[in-house]
């Protein structure tokens, strides 16, 4: 039970993540209004970022903007700088976060107006007529 | 120009009106910031793109779209969305022009020498340069569009 | 309907948070992804290209091609909002 208790004390950011991960999943799988599900991708996301950018977190390292003369001189330790990586990976994926919302909704937006509904079951039944 | 936003009956409250007229050009001298001291401090092109959209898109939320349409022409918009991308593509071209690999900057210096280093921290700030027209652009054809179905005209 | 969705996320959960047992602990400076690469980004990267912000320096330069594309993810969509929606004004 201790070990157990250890670990998820080691490790309660992942718990955050994959909780918040699956509150996104269900809205996917789960519900049938259209905006919903983009919502639930929308956290979906989000947990994925605040996964990678938490992977590149080290104990007691400050931001990765260094001093430039100190560096040239060669006196950075790696373990004093955070993992710039994950961030710069991020950085992009947010971006295209925002993209893939703004097609969504314009497509979203087409549909509703063809349609008349954002319920999935109700354009299901639309289109076999 | 104010007295032509004054005239127009479009819009919200005039506290919302005032007070959003003298922001907006703090937000685009804050974006260009953004951007080009990207170098020294958090900043580059996604953040001051979207930050220099953001100084648009909120004329349109204030006022509506054909004030903003007033500011940022749809055409101006289309013209620095293909200027931004055609910036990146560019550079990366001319490299490899000149005689380096694709997007490799010091490759410029044979241009231009200012020294092979240099080169690159200056290629990383045109690059920036591009990226932050696209997004800008990119954002406020977004948000025009989806505010106001496609048809550009009165908006929310 | 619901409850399969249910049972769907918790079974997914469930894996998930086995699969975190094998993780470093957060902040570990020994981590696998913080030991490979990046060491050798923030002790360079400033002495290649003078840039003191090591996220520029590697979104810019080391990493130039992906943000080329990514620049081009953000042109088409842009552009393919305005194509989906487009349509003429009401007169």
């Amino acid at each position: 039970m201790e070990t157990i208790t250890a670990e998820i004390v080691a490790k309660y950011n992942y718990w955050i993540y994959v909780v918040l991960m699956m509150v996104g999943f269900y809205a996917m799988i789960g519900k049938r209004n259209l905006v919903k599900k983009l919502l639930g991708m929308n956290i979906f996301q989000t947990a994925i970022i605040l996964f990678f950018v938490s992977t590149g977190v080290k104990k007691g390292g400050g931001i990765p903007i260094v001093d430039k003369y100190q560096a040239l001189a060669g006196n950075i330790d790696a373990a004093t700088v955070v993992n710039p990586l994950p961030h710069v990976l991020m950085l992009t994926a947010i971006v295209v976060g925002v993209s893939v919302t703004g097609v969504a909704l314009a497509v979203l937006q087409r549909i509703y107006r063809e349609y008349g509904t954002l319920e999935e079951n109700e354009i299901l039944e639309k289109t076999q007529q | 120009m104010s007295r032509e936003i004054n005239e127009h009956t479009a819009g919200e409250d005039l506290l919302i009106k005032t007070s959003v007229r003298l922001m907006v050009p703090f937000i685009q001298l804050f974006g260009l910031y953004v951007i080009v001291h990207g170098h020294y401090s958090p900043g580059g092109g996604f953040q001051g793109g979207v930050i220099l959209g953001a100084a648009f898109i909120l004329l349109a939320i204030a006022f509506d779209l054909k004030i903003s349409q007033k500011y940022m022409p749809v055409t101006v918009n289309a013209l620095f969305c293909n200027l931004g991308a055609c910036i990146f593509i560019g550079v990366g071209v001319l490299c490899a022009l000149v005689g380096g690999l694709f997007l490799d900057y010091s490759a410029l210096d044979r241009l231009l020498p200012l020294g092979e280093i240099e080169w690159h921290s200056f290629g990383i700030f045109l690059v920036e340069l591009g990226v932050g027209f696209t997004v800008m652009s990119s954002m406020i054809l977004l948000y025009w569009n989806l505010s106001s179905g496609g048809a550009m005209d009165e908006g929310l | 309907m619901k409850n399969l969705a249910l049972l769907a996320t918790l079974v997914t959960g469930a894996l998930l948070l086995y699969g975190t047992k094998d993780f470093p602990a957060w902040g570990d400076p020994d981590a696998p992804a913080s030991t490979y690469l990046s060491p050798t980004y923030i002790e360079e990267a400033v002495s290649q290209t003078h840039v003191p912000n090591i996220v520029t320096a590697v979104l810019g330069d080391y990493r130039g091609y992906d943000t080329m594309f990514e620049t081009v993810v953000i042109y088409c969509a842009g552009m393919a909002v305005a194509c989906v929606l487009w349509r003429k004004r009401e007169e």
